[in-house]
Protein backbone atom coordinates (compact mmCIF):
# COMPACT_ATOMS: atom_id res chain seq x y z
CA UNK A 1 0.00 0.00 0.00
CA UNK A 2 1.45 3.39 -0.91
CA UNK A 3 1.21 6.52 0.45
CA UNK A 4 -1.03 7.83 -1.63
CA UNK A 5 -4.08 5.72 -0.53
CA UNK A 6 -3.78 6.13 2.69
CA UNK A 7 -4.44 10.45 1.55
CA UNK A 8 -8.20 11.80 1.86
CA UNK A 9 -9.61 12.69 -1.74
CA UNK A 10 -9.35 15.83 -0.48
CA UNK A 11 -5.78 16.16 0.00
CA UNK A 12 -5.31 14.10 -3.23
CA UNK A 13 -7.58 16.99 -5.25
CA UNK A 14 -5.78 20.09 -3.30
CA UNK A 15 -3.67 22.17 -5.41
CA UNK A 16 -5.10 20.02 -8.68
CA UNK A 17 -7.59 22.35 -9.35
CA UNK A 18 -8.61 26.36 -9.43
CA UNK A 19 -6.76 28.47 -7.24
CA UNK A 20 -9.50 30.67 -7.92
CA UNK A 21 -7.36 33.65 -8.74
CA UNK A 22 -7.62 33.11 -12.44
CA UNK A 23 -8.87 36.40 -13.42
CA UNK A 24 -6.55 38.48 -11.01
CA UNK A 25 -4.11 39.37 -13.41
CA UNK A 26 -6.78 40.15 -15.79
CA UNK A 27 -9.07 42.40 -13.22
CA UNK A 28 -5.66 44.59 -12.03
CA UNK A 29 -4.69 44.92 -14.99
CA UNK A 30 -7.97 46.95 -15.67
CA UNK A 31 -8.29 48.70 -12.44
CA UNK A 32 -4.97 49.82 -13.21
CA UNK A 33 -5.21 51.06 -17.13
CA UNK A 34 -8.53 52.74 -15.81
CA UNK A 35 -6.66 54.68 -13.15
CA UNK A 36 -4.58 55.55 -15.77
CA UNK A 37 -6.63 57.09 -18.21
CA UNK A 38 -7.19 60.31 -16.26
CA UNK A 39 -3.54 60.17 -14.66
CA UNK A 40 -1.53 59.87 -18.27
CA UNK A 41 -3.78 62.74 -19.15
CA UNK A 42 -2.78 64.59 -16.22
CA UNK A 43 0.90 63.79 -16.61
CA UNK A 44 0.98 65.36 -20.04
CA UNK A 45 -0.36 68.57 -18.84
CA UNK A 46 2.52 68.58 -16.29
CA UNK A 47 5.25 67.07 -18.77
CA UNK A 48 3.90 70.38 -20.94
CA UNK A 49 4.17 72.32 -18.21
CA UNK A 50 7.62 71.39 -17.08
CA UNK A 51 9.11 72.24 -20.57
CA UNK A 52 9.34 75.79 -20.30
CA UNK A 53 10.14 75.92 -16.27
CA UNK A 54 13.61 76.13 -14.52
CA UNK A 55 14.23 74.11 -11.68
CA UNK A 56 12.65 75.83 -9.18
CA UNK A 57 9.50 76.02 -11.35
CA UNK A 58 9.75 72.72 -11.59
CA UNK A 59 9.81 71.61 -8.05
CA UNK A 60 7.18 74.26 -7.05
CA UNK A 61 4.82 72.31 -9.61
CA UNK A 62 5.98 68.83 -8.54
CA UNK A 63 6.14 69.77 -4.32
CA UNK A 64 1.78 71.43 -5.19
CA UNK A 65 0.01 68.64 -3.21
CA UNK A 66 -2.79 67.57 -5.45
CA UNK A 67 0.26 66.84 -7.96
CA UNK A 68 2.34 65.24 -5.20
CA UNK A 69 -0.18 62.82 -5.37
CA UNK A 70 -1.25 62.66 -8.56
CA UNK A 71 2.10 61.98 -9.60
CA UNK A 72 3.24 59.10 -7.17
CA UNK A 73 -0.52 57.40 -8.28
CA UNK A 74 0.82 57.95 -11.99
CA UNK A 75 3.58 56.24 -11.10
CA UNK A 76 2.60 53.39 -9.19
CA UNK A 77 -0.18 52.78 -12.16
CA UNK A 78 2.23 52.79 -14.30
CA UNK A 79 5.13 50.47 -13.24
CA UNK A 80 2.34 48.15 -12.00
CA UNK A 81 0.85 48.07 -15.54
CA UNK A 82 4.42 48.06 -16.88
CA UNK A 83 4.34 44.88 -15.15
CA UNK A 84 1.33 43.13 -15.93
CA UNK A 85 1.90 43.80 -19.42
CA UNK A 86 5.74 42.62 -19.77
CA UNK A 87 4.65 39.67 -17.75
CA UNK A 88 2.12 38.54 -20.61
CA UNK A 89 4.35 39.32 -23.49
CA UNK A 90 7.11 37.42 -21.87
CA UNK A 91 4.72 34.33 -21.46
CA UNK A 92 3.73 34.51 -25.18
CA UNK A 93 7.30 34.83 -26.46
CA UNK A 94 10.09 33.66 -24.56
CA UNK A 95 9.90 29.88 -24.83
CA UNK A 96 13.27 29.15 -23.32
CA UNK A 97 12.62 27.64 -19.88
CA UNK A 98 15.50 29.87 -17.91
CA UNK A 99 15.45 33.27 -20.21
CA UNK A 100 11.75 32.88 -19.43
CA UNK A 101 12.38 33.27 -15.60
CA UNK A 102 15.55 35.84 -16.06
CA UNK A 103 13.09 37.94 -18.20
CA UNK A 104 10.36 37.33 -15.76
CA UNK A 105 12.42 38.60 -12.74
CA UNK A 106 14.20 41.10 -14.38
CA UNK A 107 10.94 43.17 -14.91
CA UNK A 108 9.27 42.37 -12.00
CA UNK A 109 13.03 43.85 -10.28
CA UNK A 110 12.31 46.71 -12.40
CA UNK A 111 9.46 47.62 -11.81
CA UNK A 112 9.96 47.67 -8.23
CA UNK A 113 12.74 49.47 -8.27
CA UNK A 114 11.39 51.92 -11.15
CA UNK A 115 8.58 52.47 -8.60
CA UNK A 116 10.18 52.76 -5.46
CA UNK A 117 12.60 55.29 -6.70
CA UNK A 118 9.74 57.79 -8.07
CA UNK A 119 7.81 57.38 -5.07
CA UNK A 120 11.25 58.42 -3.24
CA UNK A 121 12.12 61.20 -5.20
CA UNK A 122 8.71 62.65 -5.37
CA UNK A 123 8.60 62.47 -1.15
CA UNK A 124 12.17 64.37 -1.21
CA UNK A 125 10.91 67.09 -3.79
CA UNK A 126 7.58 67.10 -1.76
CA UNK A 127 9.26 67.45 1.92
CA UNK A 128 12.29 68.97 0.94
CA UNK A 129 13.50 72.89 0.96
CA UNK A 130 12.24 74.99 -2.27
CA UNK B 1 4.68 10.62 -39.06
CA UNK B 2 1.12 11.60 -39.56
CA UNK B 3 1.82 14.23 -37.52
CA UNK B 4 3.45 16.39 -40.86
CA UNK B 5 0.08 15.85 -42.40
CA UNK B 6 -1.88 18.30 -39.78
CA UNK B 7 -2.72 21.44 -41.13
CA UNK B 8 -0.76 24.21 -39.40
CA UNK B 9 -2.95 27.46 -38.00
CA UNK B 10 -2.26 30.37 -39.67
CA UNK B 11 0.78 32.40 -38.18
CA UNK B 12 2.29 35.70 -39.41
CA UNK B 13 4.25 34.43 -42.53
CA UNK B 14 1.09 34.30 -44.11
CA UNK B 15 -1.15 36.19 -42.38
CA UNK B 16 -2.87 38.83 -44.70
CA UNK B 17 -1.57 42.11 -43.38
CA UNK B 18 -4.49 44.03 -41.75
CA UNK B 19 -5.69 46.52 -39.63
CA UNK B 20 -6.79 45.07 -36.58
CA UNK B 21 -3.40 42.74 -35.94
CA UNK B 22 -1.71 45.63 -36.68
CA UNK B 23 -2.98 47.39 -34.05
CA UNK B 24 -3.01 44.71 -31.75
CA UNK B 25 0.67 44.15 -32.33
CA UNK B 26 1.54 48.12 -32.07
CA UNK B 27 -0.54 47.89 -28.59
CA UNK B 28 2.26 44.99 -27.21
CA UNK B 29 4.96 46.88 -28.78
CA UNK B 30 4.14 50.65 -27.44
CA UNK B 31 3.81 49.00 -24.28
CA UNK B 32 6.82 48.06 -24.09
CA UNK B 33 8.48 50.39 -25.48
CA UNK B 34 6.56 52.93 -22.81
CA UNK B 35 8.17 50.51 -20.00
CA UNK B 36 11.46 51.46 -21.57
CA UNK B 37 10.47 55.16 -21.48
CA UNK B 38 9.88 54.83 -17.96
CA UNK B 39 13.73 55.42 -17.89
CA UNK B 40 13.17 58.67 -18.34
CA UNK B 41 10.62 59.12 -15.80
CA UNK B 42 12.86 58.04 -13.18
CA UNK B 43 15.69 59.48 -14.49
CA UNK B 44 13.60 63.30 -14.32
CA UNK B 45 12.09 62.53 -11.19
CA UNK B 46 15.87 61.18 -9.66
CA UNK B 47 17.48 64.42 -11.16
CA UNK B 48 14.45 66.61 -9.87
CA UNK B 49 15.49 65.53 -6.11
CA UNK B 50 18.80 65.54 -6.57
CA UNK B 51 19.66 69.17 -7.80
CA UNK B 52 19.85 72.00 -10.33
CA UNK B 53 23.15 70.41 -12.47
CA UNK B 54 21.55 67.02 -12.15
CA UNK B 55 18.07 68.53 -13.37
CA UNK B 56 20.10 70.32 -16.28
CA UNK B 57 21.70 67.02 -17.37
CA UNK B 58 18.19 65.73 -18.27
CA UNK B 59 16.95 68.20 -19.85
CA UNK B 60 20.19 68.87 -21.86
CA UNK B 61 19.58 65.13 -22.81
CA UNK B 62 15.70 65.92 -23.65
CA UNK B 63 17.02 68.78 -25.69
CA UNK B 64 18.92 66.47 -27.51
CA UNK B 65 18.28 65.59 -31.29
CA UNK B 66 18.69 61.89 -29.67
CA UNK B 67 16.36 62.87 -26.95
CA UNK B 68 13.38 64.56 -28.71
CA UNK B 69 13.38 61.36 -31.48
CA UNK B 70 12.80 59.47 -28.36
CA UNK B 71 10.24 62.00 -27.08
CA UNK B 72 8.74 61.80 -30.31
CA UNK B 73 8.34 58.34 -30.06
CA UNK B 74 7.19 57.98 -26.93
CA UNK B 75 4.88 60.89 -26.61
CA UNK B 76 2.82 58.45 -30.21
CA UNK B 77 3.08 55.66 -28.05
CA UNK B 78 1.65 57.19 -24.96
CA UNK B 79 -0.90 58.83 -26.84
CA UNK B 80 -1.74 55.44 -29.20
CA UNK B 81 -1.48 52.84 -26.21
CA UNK B 82 -4.19 55.37 -24.09
CA UNK B 83 -6.31 54.95 -27.04
CA UNK B 84 -6.03 51.69 -27.98
CA UNK B 85 -6.72 50.56 -24.19
CA UNK B 86 -9.71 52.45 -24.23
CA UNK B 87 -10.88 50.55 -27.00
CA UNK B 88 -9.71 47.58 -25.41
CA UNK B 89 -12.10 48.70 -22.00
CA UNK B 90 -14.91 49.00 -24.84
CA UNK B 91 -14.32 45.07 -25.88
CA UNK B 92 -14.05 44.36 -22.20
CA UNK B 93 -17.26 45.59 -21.64
CA UNK B 94 -18.37 44.06 -24.77
CA UNK B 95 -19.02 46.57 -27.32
CA UNK B 96 -17.65 47.01 -30.36
CA UNK B 97 -16.62 43.47 -31.59
CA UNK B 98 -18.48 43.98 -34.96
CA UNK B 99 -16.26 43.54 -37.92
CA UNK B 100 -16.95 46.91 -39.26
CA UNK B 101 -17.23 48.61 -35.60
CA UNK B 102 -13.73 47.16 -34.88
CA UNK B 103 -12.62 48.69 -38.28
CA UNK B 104 -13.88 51.90 -37.13
CA UNK B 105 -12.79 52.11 -33.43
CA UNK B 106 -9.26 51.01 -35.05
CA UNK B 107 -8.95 53.90 -37.62
CA UNK B 108 -10.54 56.49 -35.42
CA UNK B 109 -7.27 55.50 -32.87
CA UNK B 110 -4.84 55.87 -35.61
CA UNK B 111 -6.49 59.54 -36.35
CA UNK B 112 -7.06 60.51 -32.86
CA UNK B 113 -3.17 59.28 -31.54
CA UNK B 114 -1.57 61.25 -34.47
CA UNK B 115 -3.94 64.28 -33.32
CA UNK B 116 -2.93 64.11 -30.02
CA UNK B 117 0.71 63.81 -30.69
CA UNK B 118 0.20 66.43 -33.22
CA UNK B 119 -1.45 69.13 -30.42
CA UNK B 120 1.23 68.02 -28.04
CA UNK B 121 4.41 68.96 -30.03
CA UNK B 122 2.32 72.04 -31.31
CA UNK B 123 1.98 73.20 -27.39
CA UNK B 124 5.97 72.19 -26.84
CA UNK B 125 7.08 74.60 -29.84
CA UNK B 126 4.44 77.00 -29.60
CA UNK B 127 6.32 77.36 -25.77
CA UNK B 128 9.57 77.46 -26.77
CA UNK B 129 9.04 80.26 -29.63
CA UNK B 130 7.07 82.40 -27.11
CA UNK B 131 9.99 81.82 -24.25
Amino acid sequence: MSASDLQTPLKRARGLGSAQHGTHHFIVQRITALALIPLVIWAVFLALALVHADYAAARALVRQPCAAIALTAFVIATFWHAQLGLQVVIEDYVHTRWLEVTAQLATKFFCAIGALACVLAIVRIALGQG
Amino acid sequence: MSQAERPLSPHLGIYRWQLTMMLSILHRATGVALTVGTLLVIALLLALAAGPEQYATVRGFCGSAIGMLLLFGWSWSLFFHLCNGIRHLAWDAGWGFEIPRAYLTGWTVVAVSLLLTGLTWACVFAQRGAA
